[in-house]
């Protein structure tokens, strides 16, 4: 079992999604029930003939380009960036740490799947097919090449420490708290800012759709007639440092881990999920018994939630063993996908903070089959500890525990 | 931070293997810019070596290289590169162009940027963390920094897979890799048995290292698996010294190689 970590508090934190921009407008709609996700009418005008029939979580305000000296880094991915940055004083939170400790000692860490795909989509849709070129105003290392996603925040943020791109898949974005704590920890930096950003795309849309992933109908987690996902996209940061004091909303743990089962089924024991919860536990030094919420990755598809489910009981117990409420929050935002990890990171900490459980939406039938204790209706109750679980394909696996700082 | 090297996998046009690569290094062989050999990884199974990608493959041989055959189950693997596996990257967005958008299942799940370390996962039978990062020209410096950083943390063996391969056109255009490379590093904390000795890391400033001979300072510029050369050269000749790597924006990766 890994070592007990230093708590690293959030100084500061927050998440763009079709749920609204900054944190105020998650906790709204979690508290009221309501989804981002829309039919496909709606993705079409973003992403130009998308002929498929299905829900999407698309972030509103993301129409206007980069321009002046971020021309050339003007894509949907860094559009959504740019969003995010700007809610909840998050920007402004960074520039105050750069001044106290420098810009060279705070790191950026960013989790994405697709970076600026939907760049090279366009691209290829203009490009010249007799001469086999895509059009001259295609740029790749500041759109769709994966770093792009953390180079472009560190150059927002003014920073000058390293820019390192996590690229799991459906799990990046809550890796960068892992790759941050260690980073801290053996003093390369300082602080760090951490966080996620996937956009939406035809190559995702279309990929999970070939894997007859996608539902037809709204995503509906932990449901007995649950069909697959529905595709958000969004962004999140947190700006992570050691506790300045008692009581400060923190990282407490983080877990990893591989199934070594399967490249996009997860092992339908949730093997490696567990080993995933019960590592960061142990690096939170909390019991199982402490946790209070899990916010799941539940997904929705009939794999993912059947195998989650056998993890979660694993480590925290089934509903009829006093097993804490969990749910997804997929049914508000989609799956998006390599921001999940922070967007869900942040709702785990409104949970913390306002001490409230999301319920899971879209939920109609809860699937007999499951045994872990899934919240159905809205709970307000105190809330120490939260966990939130991320898995990406590939059987890559983590996550994260958040509470107060001792 | 300090960390041991345990064991070295090298593939480039001309450096099929470490040790060939060395003797190269050393000055003992001149560098040929020979194709490398097609490379079926026997850690695979026969199906899945089979229908493995070119990305997957130049993975496998660098990472089964450094393992040589000893049991990888423990091993944290850190696998990094600039772009994931272009070819597939090429061929579904030429699929999402058509009104169709026919885009086939294997390719979408191999198309993730962890593709490679997550059969690597299944091949070996590990449950160990594992990352993949992405670093654009930086991807060594990244990611040696990443695995060092899980050595000194966890105390534990990381095995860090760099590797990329050229895209077909027109993506080539946008990103003209002028080869496929990759290499492996097996890392362990300091304190044990270091085989071929310690490198100590630290993000800093300064002009990144080059090599003389201007044959391999065109391959360390070809991919950026390959910006591990400036490293490797001082391995292979035993040589004491330091190396700043580029990690493509922000510091640089500052090294001191002590055989």
């Amino acid at each position: 079992m890994p070592a007990t970590i230093a708590p690293l508090e959030l100084a500061a934190w927050t998440a763009t999604t079709a749920l609204g921009h900054g944190r105020g407008a998650q906790l709204a709609a979690l508290r009221e029930g309501r989804s981002g996700l829309a039919q496909t009418p709606i993705a079409d005008a973003v992403l130009g003939d998308c002929g498929l029939q299905t829900w999407v979580g698309a972030v509103a305000g993301l129409d206007t380009p980069l321009d002046g000296a971020w021309a050339e880094w003007d894509c949907r991915n860094n559009r959504l960036a740019a969003l995010a940055l700007a809610q909840d004083g998050f920007a402004a939170a960074v520039a105050g740490a750069r001044a106290r400790l420098g810009a060279a000692r705070i790191g950026v860490f960013i989790g994405t799947s697709t970076s600026g795909v939907l760049s090279t989509e366009l691209a290829y849709r203009a490009r010249d097919r007799d001469a086999n070129r895509l059009p001259d105003s295609f740029r790749h290392r500041t759109t769709h090449n994966p770093q792009a996603a953390a180079e472009f925040v560190r150059l927002q943020l003014g920073l000058d420490s390293v820019a390192l791109a996590i690229c799991t898949a459906c799990s990046s974005s809550a890796k960068v708290f892992a790759a941050a704590s260690r980073a801290i920890a053996a003093g390369v930096c300082d602080a760090a800012v951490v966080g996620g950003v996937d956009s939406l795309c035809l190559t995702t849309l279309y990929g999970f759709n070939a894997l007859q992933l996608v539902s037809s109908e709204i995503c509906r987690p932990a449901d007995a007639q649950r069909r697959g996902i529905s595709i958000g996209e969004g962004a999140g940061f947190a700006l992570l440092m050691p506790a300045r004091a008692p009581g400060a909303l923190a990282l407490l743990g983080y877990g990893e881990s591989s199934d070594a089962y399967h490249m996009s089924t997860p092992d339908p024991q949730g093997r490696g999920a567990a080993l995933a919860m019960r590592d960061a536990l142990a690096r939170a030094g909390l019991p199982a018994a402490a946790v209070d919420y899990v916010n799941l990755h539940g997904t929705a598809t009939p794999a993912n939630d059947a195998s989650e489910d056998q993890g979660v009981c694993a480590v925290f117990g089934a509903r009829d063993e006093g097993g804490p409420p969990c749910s997804s929050t997929k049914g508000y935002t989609g799956h998006t996908l390599g921001a999940a990890g922070i967007v869900e990171a942040v709702y785990a900490c409104l949970a913390v903070e306002h001490g409230f459980v999301p319920p899971s939406l879209n939920t109609r039938t809860l699937d007999p089959a499951l045994r872990a204790h899934y919240a159905l209706e809205a709970q307000s109750r105190p809330l120490r500890i939260a966990a939130s679980n991320s898995f990406g394909f590939g059987g890559n696996n983590a996550c994260l525990i958040f509470g107060r700082a001792a | 931070m300090r960390v041991a090297i345990e064991a070295i996998g090298l593939a480039a046009p001309g450096l099929p293997d470490w040790p060939s690569a060395a003797r190269v290094l050393r000055g003992e062989a001149a560098h040929e810019a020979v194709e490398l050999p097609a490379y079926a990884p026997p850690l695979l199974p026969p199906n899945e070596r089979r229908r493995a990608t070119p990305a997957v493959r130049q993975a496998f041989r660098v990472a089964e290289e450094a393992i040589a055959g000893r049991d990888a189950r423990t091993l944290a693997t850190v696998f990094a590169g600039s772009d994931a596996d272009m070819a597939i990257l090429h061929r579904i967005c030429a699929a999402v162009a058509e009104p169709q958008k026919l885009v086939s299942p294997t390719d979408f799940h191999n198309s993730v940027h962890n593709a490679a370390a997550g059969y690597w996962g299944i091949a070996v039978g590990s449950t160990a963390p594992s990352t993949t990062l992405a670093g654009y020209d930086g991807s060594f410096a990244l990611g040696l920094f990443e695995a060092a950083l899980q050595v000194v943390s966890d105390a534990r063996d990381v095995l860090l897979v760099v590797f990329d391969v050229p895209a077909p056109p027109p993506l080539f255009d946008a990103r003209p890799l002028a080869c496929a490379a990759s290499c492996a590093l097996w890392l362990k904390p300091e304190g044990g048995a270091a085989p071929l000795g310690h490198l100590d890391l630290a993000l800093g400033d300064g002009a990144e290292t080059t090599l003389d001979a201007p044959a391999l300072e065109a391959l360390r510029l070809a991919n950026p698996a390959l910006r591990a050369l400036p490293l490797l050269r001082r391995v292979a000749r035993g040589e004491a010294g330091a190396v700043a790597l580029p990690n493509s924006g922000g510091r640089a990766l500052q090294l001191h190689w002590q055989p």
